[in-house]
């Protein structure tokens, strides 16, 4: 019987082993194809085409060019390399401005037509309408559609999901955003928090700690909302007034807000750590004749490296893959950021703001889940670090 | 493929059973005022059901030719080509005004500029006004605060303020309408757009015109109502109209003068304000 239930034991944790692994693999693998599905769709809004004038000879056009075509920002074909001609632009929703109800028919049957002979009758028009409207032969020159390319999206440095015709979903912004962010926040959390582990493990006695080491701990459960209200209306203001600045929504705010949140994870990681030092490498330190403050900083510290890491590893990951309180405090501002002190927007709170509305499948929730894989790849690139610290240290400790 | 078809005819057959349950589906900025003028409506009437749900205008306008609900609610007009998807099955859609929503563009209260244009605001939120004294103000940079893209007012502040333009990319987008306020409060140079309901103390609304400068009008349910100011946006109820008979009676007392007052109540401005024109009569769609 017993014999059973010990195999028993052992095939529900080996099972429940691999069901978590086939899991995390599935989840990564539905991220991955997901991500990559941008690739296969085309520039101009699926289904989709931008029908120009016959004796038009321009033919291909950059998704930011189209962009700038229909925010009139271009307003002359010359600067596409075509003819010297102001540029119109036509909509599906500029229709009703354009035909009566009699031309278009009862059912709209006569809407593609329409649409072609006016494009046909205006030299300088683009229009940007259905696939499936235009009739067949409709003697008019199309903008070639071309695939989203990995360049324009790795190396892009204007991230616009929304834009239509073309949307443009350069990651540059966001990444330097996430980046910036999380690495000031670090550069803030990191001294506090050491001090406030070494602190309480080697300073401080046992009632102080008794009463500290709950209350940081209580910081954790704070919901990340809460931080970034505070933030919203404490930390931005007091840097609009100490900086000067025009507008206190920053990268700056949102590391602040970022350090505050890391801290308990830092501290309770980093304190355990150092407690868990051996009894005997202190004495040992001690009857060598080196004072309290040497013995912390020559063998606690080192000899508890790797705890310290992890915790600084997992308030880093806190930090990269915190979204709400960063979304209420950095402004949201896509633009890649010249200093700390400007509004940035981060990967995790663009998803966060913008995968409601993206319609599943889509190219923008393509994107969304491709932001995923960059962030799995910035973890997965900070978790290596923590590995290759940990073990260089544990090979000097043996 | 066919038993999928047979379960589909069999669900629809046993939830027609169930029930002659009204279904309405669409506009998160409806979805309150919706909520409550039907259980308002149903303590009248507690024989009748009525069930809403949210997801936002295109998933109600969608649903409405699959039948998957009996009223659409939109916070905007049925766009083109979803005219045309109506067209395409023969259905014959109604379309009627329940309420009124407006946009208030707002500065700090310290900002001495009380009046924009729509090309100025264009020019603004574009980017290619970035100080206050190109438009008559003190010598501050702008910043400008936008709602996330999720947000149907988003939407609608492009369509009607931009001219369908695409917002400058370094806005500032905030997730919520309070934390706009909160951000134009504490920011000297800030301008944002929010519902004609949340306006309070804290900020200024400016006076808009959208003839070049020749009439300005401050935003408030009275000038919402009898059209003086422009970022208005009505909200919609779409039908179909051989189902006019099961609908009409809640559309009826939605634009009844108790419905109406609800409307009021939830910040919305009613369609029968003093003067209506077009306002809350039935229109076919085309």
């Amino acid at each position: 019987m017993k014999r059973f239930l010990e195999k028993a034991v052992k095939w529900i944790l080996t099972g429940s082993g691999f069901v978590t692994s086939a899991v995390i693999l599935l989840i990564i693998g539905f991220l991955f194809t997901e991500g990559a599905g941008l690739f296969g769709e085309p520039v101009v809004e699926e289904g989709y085409v931008l029908a120009l004038n016959d004796d038009n000879p321009v033919r291909t056009m950059t998704a930011a060019e189209i962009k700038a075509v229909f925010d009139e920002d271009i307003t002359n074909w010359k600067e596409l390399g075509g003819p010297d001609l102001q540029i119109m632009t036509f909509r599906l929703e500029d229709a009703d401005e354009y035909f009566s109800e009699e031309e278009l028919g009862s059912r709209y049957e006569h809407a593609g037509a329409a649409i072609a002979s006016l494009v046909k009758s205006h030299p300088g028009m683009v229009a940007f309408v259905p696939e499936s409207l235009i009739p067949e032969n409709p003697g008019l020159n199309f903008i070639e559609d071309k695939n989203i390319s990995p360049g324009e999206v790795l190396g892009g440095k204007e991230w616009f999901p929304t834009a239509t015709p073309a949307p443009l979903f350069g990651i540059l912004p966001l990444l330097a955003g996430t980046l910036w962010v999380s690495l000031f926040a670090i550069l803030f959390a990191l001294p506090f928090g050491i001090s406030i582990a070494v602190y309480m493990s080697e300073v401080a006695s046992e009632r102080v700690r008794g009463f500290l080491k709950p209350v940081i701990e209580l910081l954790n459960g704070i919901p990340s909302v809460v931080y970034g209200f505070f933030g919203l209306i404490v930390i931005v203001p007091m840097l609009q007034q100490v900086f000067g600045l025009p507008v206190g929504e920053s990268g700056l705010a949102g590391s602040i807000v970022l350090a505050i949140m890391a801290l308990p994870t830092i501290v309770t990681v980093a304190e355990d750590a150092m407690r868990n030092c051996p009894r005997t490498l202190r004495e040992a330190s001690l009857a060598l004749g080196a004072t309290k403050w040497q013995t912390i900083y020559k063998v606690v510290i080192p000899s508890s490296m790797s705890g310290i890491a992890s915790g600084v590893v997992l308030g880093i990951g806190r930090a990269v893959g915190e979204t709400m309180a960063v979304l209420m405090v950095t402004g949201n501002a896509a633009v890649i950021p010249a200093s700390i002190l400007e509004p940035l927007r981060t990967i995790p709170a663009t998803i966060a703001a913008e995968l409601g509305e993206a319609p599943a499948g889509g190219a923008h929730y393509q994107s969304l889940f491709l932001l995923g894989v960059i962030l799995f790849f910035i973890t997965f690139f900070i978790n290596l670090c923590v590995e290759f610290i940990s073990s260089r240290n544990r090979a000097k400790n043996r | 493929m066919k038993r999928t078809a047979v379960l589909t005819i069999l669900c629809v057959l046993l939830l027609q059973g169930v029930s002659s349950a009204q279904r309405v589906k669409g506009s998160d900025t409806l979805l309150p005022l919706t909520q409550e003028l039907a259980e308002q409506y149903l303590e009248k009437h507690p024989e009748s059901e009525i069930i809403v749900t949210g997801g936002g205008s295109g998933v109600g306008i969608a649903a409405l030719p699959e039948n998957t609900t009996d009223i659409a609610m939109a916070s905007r007009r049925i766009k083109f080509g979803e005219k045309m998807k109506f067209a395409e099955i023969g259905l014959d859609a109604r379309e009627v005004i329940v309420a009124y929503d407006a946009l208030a563009v707002v500065v700090n209260p310290s900002n001495p500029v009380d009046s924009l244009t729509r090309e100025q605001l264009e020019a603004i939120f574009r980017g290619k006004i970035t100080n206050w004294k190109e438009v008559g103000g003190e010598d501050w940079k702008i910043v400008v605060y936008s709602r996330e893209t999720s947000s149907g007012t988003y939407e609608f502040f492009k369509e009607s303020v931009l001219d369908n333009k695409n917002y400058m990319s370094s806005i500032l987008s905030m997730p919520a309408t309070g934390a706009i306020i909160q951000s134009v409060k504490q920011t000297k140079g800030a301008i944002g757009y929010i519902g004609l309901a949340y306006l309070n103390r804290f900020v200024k609304p400016l006076s808009v015109s959208y003839d070049g400068g020749r009439h300005y009008a401050e935003p408030s349910v009275r000038t919402a109502a009898d059209g003086s100011y422009p970022i208005v946006r009505p909200l919609y109820y779409y039908y179909d109209a051989e189902k006019e008979s099961i609908v009409s009676p809640f559309v009826s007392y939605v634009l009844s003068d108790e419905g109406q007052a609800s409307v009021l109540e939830q910040g919305f401005v009613p369609v029968r304000e003093e003067t209506s024109d077009t306002s809350g009569k039935l229109t076919s769609v085309r």
